[in-house]
């Protein structure tokens, strides 16, 4: 039990900064007040991360359970209580959330036009991630779920691209339909339960035939929210038009809430249902991994093949997730956090070449390395770590999942296997054609390299990726206990009759 | 005790009548003044209203107060005075300046009261009656607007149809009955389980009648026409009060007195309820005028409301009043938004004279945002709770199927929500608005937004109330 209330305080802390930049940032001068904003949005979510590194002083690695607990009254007549808690599976999520907060902040300070409201959508929606990892009351849970979408669709549909208003459309309009089934699952667990506590829905057990259509309610929401193929259609769109903060949060931090759905509610609450669905879920996983990783290498936009990498890492988690034992689960959380940091900072390193020549055609590129190398250094290390290189962050995440996957199904691991070099595939073959060749155009040989603000950006996640890569044990070692009591219980509850 | 427990309601008509000869004397010059007083005499209604030490029955059981009238009569009176602070510059600034306005608010405030407050079909009818001939009045008050004197007389011919169905009915019930009294009605309706057809008709002219007032499907269709041809200032008061004060008055009717009836008028308000949220979820997808798609997401929220009375027990009632409350706070904000759009002198209208206002106006248009993703059910505002307690009575007196009907609609209904800010946020403005300096409607619309983002916060002093209130029909 922490001293003091640290999860709310993350929580809160963000939306109180946004609320300062509502009230002092104003002014006559415009750039007076987008510096203020900045100013002001910077430096909260970096107390913010420094807030939440103040977790690992509280945490117990060898406690499975929840730790740091708050519990207040809040509806009492419906017996929906305010109650946050965190485990080792949501301690990294929120660790990545508060991270990557201040990365994006830092790259949407080259946002000229209404930075401030920008500014204020980016700490609303750390306030909504952060609440949504700790949350530990279903209504609590849903609130933060779903307020993630308004700061998200603001963002894509004010400061995105061309298409921008279809993009932000379909991003929400899915999303909302998926979650609204969820809501009417959460109904049914409610009532059973007679509580919104979350806790006590994981001691719970349903009948099997009601928990296979609560099962299909949630997987509705989460499969629209990893994406899953085939729901994920709105992702590409969504990556192009966002801007590149909104980008980096949503493949960051937002792809991993499906995830963290499934492994807390699906795996956790739903056991039985998830044993009967896991052909379904594995077979998904891996016709995402090779289809998305197919359509990756015909794509001729930088951030839409991201974006479609993105769905094939995330077919790995699901088939980490779903193959129910503890390797593939922990390969799972491996490659979200992992996932977290790559490609949060492979659409960075999009944004950077975008802001200088805003054109996001592989095409209009070539030959980077010679007149930008310090540049081409970094997409390197984000690109390999990406394909799985060992020594990066994104080789232990990917082995474990697919050994996971080998103890549940072999054929499903051999294509998940292919899936694995279709990666190395298109992002080798994106590197060649960005970086190396002929530097024959003008504006890319003018282009200058990194600046000071973009190596600030970079620095932090080159680190992670490799100490990641390196020494995965120090990001093991916090979700170790808990992710083995998960699986512990998922395995007890095979086989169980209804 | 008995004529005391009406006290509010015999001191506003007092009150309207002396405004009504005052006004009468000092003529149009003094509509302000009346304004004025007639918001503090309302203020003082809801004073007497909320200190009322006693329940119980009045006028030989004509009339009743419990705690149920009491929660919908305060919101009653809260929506007028709101109603009437949103209306002065409006009036002022569109030829309206005529003293009947405030005088005839009152009075329709008067008759909503006396129909939640009704234990006697002919009490209900004239409570209803006064109430509707004053809203006929508002509807067409811009005599020289063509589509104002079209709403109005839309209004007021079929409002008689209705009237007349809601009359024909209770003239059936009294027949196969004996008695208007909802106490009689009650006992002998539950006593005698063989149902004659001529009760079951009754009731079914009945639930016309009043399903008319609350603008549900299938008596929907003067909806959009009257709330786009009304000044939006009485749009406002259509949308707020008298869809309150009848869905109270629905709800009082088929779960006191036609108690004995429950199977069968739950039959129709399952139909009724589903039939509104996919209606005014798929009808507003395709309006270009704004007061018409809040008139079709009206009846798309009155479904959802109605979800609530489908339950037919406390926690069903209690989740109708608690998105009710909030229902109407969220409408009169966006309306104090409305009333304050203007270009080169004339009200806006149109989804597309929205375009740009975040850059002219931008604490106006996050309102808006607000109030549009708290219509939409969004959490963490607070329409998403609203939207969590209807479904939950729902899925608890097993109407899942609806539910998932339900839920569906409201996606379908978030398109135009997100319209409206897209069109405010995402869009160039095409000409500019300009500049508002509307003391009283910006006041409204803060409050209300306020209310909406703070909700979360605290909703206990909502839900438990309505719990309070919900209680007491049983």
């Amino acid at each position: 039990m922490a001293p003091w209330p640290i999860l709310s305080t993350i929580t809160f802390l963000p939306l109180i900064g946004a609320l300062l930049i509502m009230l002092l940032a104003r002014g006559a001068s415009a750039e007076r007040t987008t510096k203020t904003a900045r100013q002001i949005a910077l430096w909260t979510s970096l107390l913010n991360l420094a807030l939440a590194m103040g977790i690992f002083s509280y945490f117990d690695p060898a406690n499975p359970g929840f730790q740091m607990l708050e519990r207040h009254e809040w509806i009492p007549e419906f017996k929906i209580i305010y109650q946050k808690g965190i485990d080792g599976v949501a301690l990294w999520f929120v660790i990545l959330s508060a991270l990557l907060t201040p990365i994006c902040i830092l790259s949407a300070f080259s946002v000229e036009k209404r930075a401030k409201e920008f500014m204020i959508a980016l700490l609303v929606l750390e306030a909504m991630m952060i609440g949504m990892f700790t949350a530990l009351d279903f209504v609590l849970f849903y609130l933060f779920f779903e307020g993630v979408l308004i700061p998200m669709f603001l963002i894509v549909g004010i400061w995105g691209g061309a298409g921008r208003i279809y993009a932000s459309y379909k991003f929400f309009l899915y999303t909302f339909l998926g979650s609204v089934l969820m809501l009417l699952a959460i109904f049914v667990m409610v009532l059973q339960v007679g509580t919104t506590d979350m806790t006590a829905m994981i001691g719970n057990h349903f009948t099997k035939d009601i928990a296979i259509w609560l099962w299909l309610a949630f997987f509705a929401s989460f499969a629209v929210k990893m994406p899953m193929w085939p729901f994920h259609t709105w992702l590409p769109y969504a990556h192009v038009e966002a801007p590149t903060a909104g980008s980096v949060i949503l493949a960051g931090v937002l792809l991993k809430m499906g995830g963290y759905g499934f492994i807390r509610i699906s795996m956790q609450m739903l056991p039985e249902a998830s044993h009967y669905f896991t052909p379904l879920m594995l077979i998904l996983s891996v016709i995402a991994i090779i289809y998305t990783s197919l359509v990756a290498l015909a794509q001729t936009d930088m951030k839409k093949l991201i974006a479609y990498s993105s769905v094939a890492h995330m077919g790995f988690v699901t088939l980490g997730i779903f193959s129910g034992n503890l390797q593939g689960l922990d390969g799972a959380m491996l490659v979200m956090i992992s996932h977290g940091f790559v490609s949060a900072a492979l659409f960075l390193c999009v944004g950077v070449v975008y802001d200088r020549l805003h054109t996001r055609e592989i095409a209009r590129y070539g030959g980077m390395a010679t007149n930008m190398p310090h540049y081409a250094f970094v997409f390197m290390v984000f690109m390999l770590a990406s394909v799985g290189l060992p020594g990066t962050s994104g080789f232990v995440g990917e082995f474990l999942a697919m050994q996971g996957a080998f103890q549940a199904s072999t054929t499903i691991a051999t294509f998940a296997a292919v899936g694995v070099v279709l990666g190395a595939a298109y992002m080798l073959w994106l590197y060649r054609r960005l970086f190396y060749g002929v530097l024959d155009k003008a504006d890319v040989k003018a282009m200058p390299d990194l600046n000071a603000r973009e190596y600030l950006m970079f620095v932090p996640l080159i680190v992670l990726v490799l100490w990641m890569g390196l020494q995965p044990n120090g990001i093991h070692d916090f979700f170790r206990a808990s992710t083995a009591a998960i699986v512990a219980d998922y395995q007890n509850y095979k086989g169980t009759a209804p | 005790m008995m004529a005391i427990l009406a006290t509010p309601e015999i001191y506003l008509a007092l009150c309207g009548m002396i405004l009504l000869v005052g006004g009468v004397f000092k003529g149009d010059a003094a509509t302000g003044k009346i304004l004025i007083l007639t918001v503090a005499v309302l203020i003082g209604a809801l004073a007497l209203l909320v200190t009322q030490p006693h329940y119980g029955t009045a006028f030989e059981g004509m009339f009743i107060a419990d705690e149920f009238g009491r929660f919908v009569k305060s919101l009653v009176l809260l929506a007028a005075i709101l109603t009437l602070i949103l209306s002065w510059p409006y009036i002022t600034r569109n030829q309206m300046q005529r003293f009947e306005y405030p005088i005839l608010i009152l009075f329709a405030t008067v008759g909503m009261m006396l129909m939640v407050s009704a234990n006697n079909f002919m009490a209900l009818y004239v409570g209803l009656e006064l109430q509707s001939l004053a809203l006929y009045v508002l509807a067409a008050f811009r005599r020289d607007n063509a589509t104002s004197s079209e709403a109005g007389l839309k209004y007021f011919v079929l409002g008689a149809l209705s009237s007349g169905m809601l009359l024909y009915g209770i003239s059936l019930l009294y027949g196969f009955s004996g008695s208007v009294s909802f106490d009689v009605l009650k006992t002998v309706l539950v006593e005698n389980q063989g149902m004659q057809l001529g009760v079951v008709f009754g009731l079914v002219f009945i639930c016309a009648g009043l399903i008319f007032k609350t603008s549900a499907v299938p008596f929907h269709m003067w909806t959009p026409d009257v709330y786009q041809g009304a000044p939006t200032s009485i749009t406002a008061f259509f949308a707020a009060a008298p869809k309150l004060a009848a869905l109270a008055l629905l709800a009082r009717v088929l779960l006191q007195p036609l108690e004995g009836l429950t199977t069968q008028w739950e039959q129709i308000i399952v139909f009724v309820a589903v039939a509104s949220m996919l209606l005014g979820s798929f009808a507003g997808l395709v309006q270009n005028n704004v007061k018409r798609l809040l008139a079709y997401s009206s009846i798309a929220n009155v479904g959802f409301m109605l979800l609530g009375l489908i339950a037919g027990n406390e926690s069903g009632i209690q989740a109708m009043l608690v998105y009710l409350a909030i229902y109407i706070v969220n409408t009169l904000g966006v309306f104090g938004v409305l009333v304050a759009l203007r270009r080169d002198g004339q009200s806006v209208e149109q989804v597309s004279d929205l375009a740009g206002l975040s850059k002219t106006h931008p604490l106006m248009a996050f309102a808006m945002v607000v109030f549009m993703f708290s219509l939409a059910g969004v959490p963490p505002l607070a329409g998403f709770f609203g939207k969590y307690f209807v479904f939950l009575s729902a899925v608890q007196a097993g109407y899942m199927p609806i539910a998932i009907l339900g839920v569906l609609a409201s996606t379908v209904a978030a398109y135009y929500y997100l319209r409206l800010i897209k069109v405010m946020y995402f869009d160039e403005a095409s000409a500019p608005l300009d500049i508002i300096t509307e003391k009283p409607a910006a006041v409204v619309t803060t409050a209300a937004a306020l209310i909406m983002m703070l909700f979360v916060f605290y909703p206990s002093l909502l839900t438990e109330s309505a719990l309070v209130a919900a209680r007491s029909l049983f």
